[in-house]
């Protein structure tokens, strides 16, 4: 494949949404009202992928010897341009160190280094009727893992820049990902990830095992 | 050496501490030479942004006596959460106070900044990486705190609420950085007062914690937490969060 240096780096802040898809809300329901949460979230849950994490298309990605398997998270980027509208889209693999509890930021398993891949390019606001046609799929060594709608997102696109648009600005350059579904396949050292959609440029990642330094 | 980063008519700066009327640090020396009075100035967070975002880690619950206030026990792991760049403001500046918020408090804090790239860094050898501090005022707004990845952006990184400055101030300056007092004075009325000496994961042990698991870059910020006496703060309040050797932060509440 061509080399990495001409692909799409983000420029700004990296935001992830939590509970954004309705399986993965009605996979939580039942925990909702229980402690800690206590309630369901009113805002939209976000946490921040810093930019340690980004990885190019085409890079491998170091998972920790500590970790046996990661969680998968693909998803789609909307990338902010110069009047705070949506200026591209961008596929990503929000990968995580799988947790249970959703009640303390994930700063250790979501911001470990080489963590967040970064589809090879931007697909222009443009071209995109709505984000609610996307459609994207996720294979692992060649095998289809799982497919995702959006058209089954709680806060579609533009809500949720709305919702979010309510306790900050979002700055030209940032990125702001739609979320992940329910299902998020596993994946461990040596295998390779593609996450495709129509449209889009495939992004593939290899996961590498950490050698002792 | 104290840095700052200024706008002074028109253009932004560079420029460091320097004495004015008697006091030292009331004015700026610019790169162009120029002395200016503190108050002449617009104050830039004094760190510059980076083509790569900074990476803004911040402390909750560091300090015992805070952990206290909130009515939790002392944390086993830190607990940190992660700001974005554009929540940043300097010096002097205005932090907004949402219309109908009944609790939205200030957080003094010692803000480390990153000297040079650090992945698996020992805590022995945790000082070598600092490059810097700087103040933080790393407000809240207690009203939106929810259940979900706790405290949640909305309560933690909104637009102006991370007042930094007014300088940074070279590591070597610093000889003990975990034995400085600090204070936080409303409308000049003392609220909140402690010692960097009491916080609960000290500066090695988080560079330490974090760069086992994320490559610290140079630029980088760790805000450390605050102590006790956190108080409700209105439009019109003037809050000043200060550290000594380090530098006195005023921010002025504003409504929305």
């Amino acid at each position: 494949m061509s080399s990495t240096a001409a692909h799409y780096l983000p420029v700004g802040t990296v935001y992830g949404t939590l509970l954004n898809f309705r399986a993965e809300v009605e996979a939580l329901a039942p925990r909702m009202t229980q402690p800690p949460y206590k309630a369901a979230p009113k805002a939209p849950v976000l946490y921040v992928k810093t930019a340690n994490t980004w990885s190019p298309h085409g890079s491998a990605i170091t998972v920790p010897a500590s970790v046996p398997e990661v969680e998968i998270g693909a998803s789609i980027g909307m990338v902010i341009g110069a009047e705070g509208d949506v200026e591209g889209f961008v596929l990503m693999n929000d990968l995580s160190i799988p947790h249970a509890s959703f009640f303390r930021p994930p700063v250790k398993f979501k911001c470990v280094d080489g963590f967040l891949g970064i589809g090879p390019a931007l697909r222009d606001a443009q071209e995109v009727a709505d984000p609610a046609n996307f459609r994207v799929e996720v294979r692992i060594n060649g095998a289809l893992k799982q497919s995702i709608d959006f058209s089954q997102l709680v806060r579609p696109a533009q809500q949720l820049l709305a919702d979010v648009g309510e306790f900050m600005t979002l700055a030209h350059g940032d990125v702001l990902l739609l979320g992940c579904d329910a299902g998020r396949p596993l994946a461990r050292a040596g295998d390779r990830i593609e996450i495709s959609s129509p449209g889009f440029e495939t992004l593939t990642n290899t996961l590498v095992q950490e050698t002792a330094a | 050496m104290k840095h700052a980063r200024v706008i002074y008519e028109g253009r932004e700066h560079t420029g460091i501490a320097h004495e004015f009327g008697g006091l030292p640090h009331a004015a700026v020396r610019l790169d162009d030479g120029r002395i200016v009075p503190q108050e002449q100035l617009t104050w830039l967070p004094p760190l510059a942004p980076t083509a790569r975002p900074r990476t803004i880690l911040a402390l909750g619950l560091n300090y015992a006596d805070h952990a206290k206030e909130l009515e939790f026990k002392a944390p086993e792991e830190p607990l940190v959460f992660v700001k974005g760049q554009s929540t940043l403001i300097g010096h002097r500046q205005h932090t907004h106070r949402p219309t109908g918020v009944q609790f939205m408090h200030y957080e003094c804090e010692l803000a480390i900044v990153i000297g040079k790239t650090a992945k698996n860094v020992k805590r022995g050898d945790a000082y070598d990486f600092i490059g810097g501090y700087t103040v933080a005022n790393d407000y809240a707004i207690r009203d939106y705190l929810e259940n979900w990845y706790r405290p949640n952006l909305r309560v933690k990184n909104r637009d102006t609420c991370t007042p930094l400055g007014p300088w940074f101030v070279d590591a070597a300056d610093v000889p003990d950085p975990m034995a400085l007092a600090l204070k936080t004075t409303v409308n000049g009325t003392v609220t909140q007062q402690g010692s960097t000496r009491d916080m609960i994961f000290d500066a090695p042990f988080l560079i330490e914690y974090f760069s086992g698991f994320m490559t610290l870059s140079p630029g980088d910020l760790i805000l450390t937490g605050t102590p006790d006496g956190v108080v409700d703060c209105k439009p019109g309040d003037v809050v000043v969060t200060e550290i000594e050797r380090i530098g006195t932060l005023v921010n002025t509440i504003a409504g929305t």
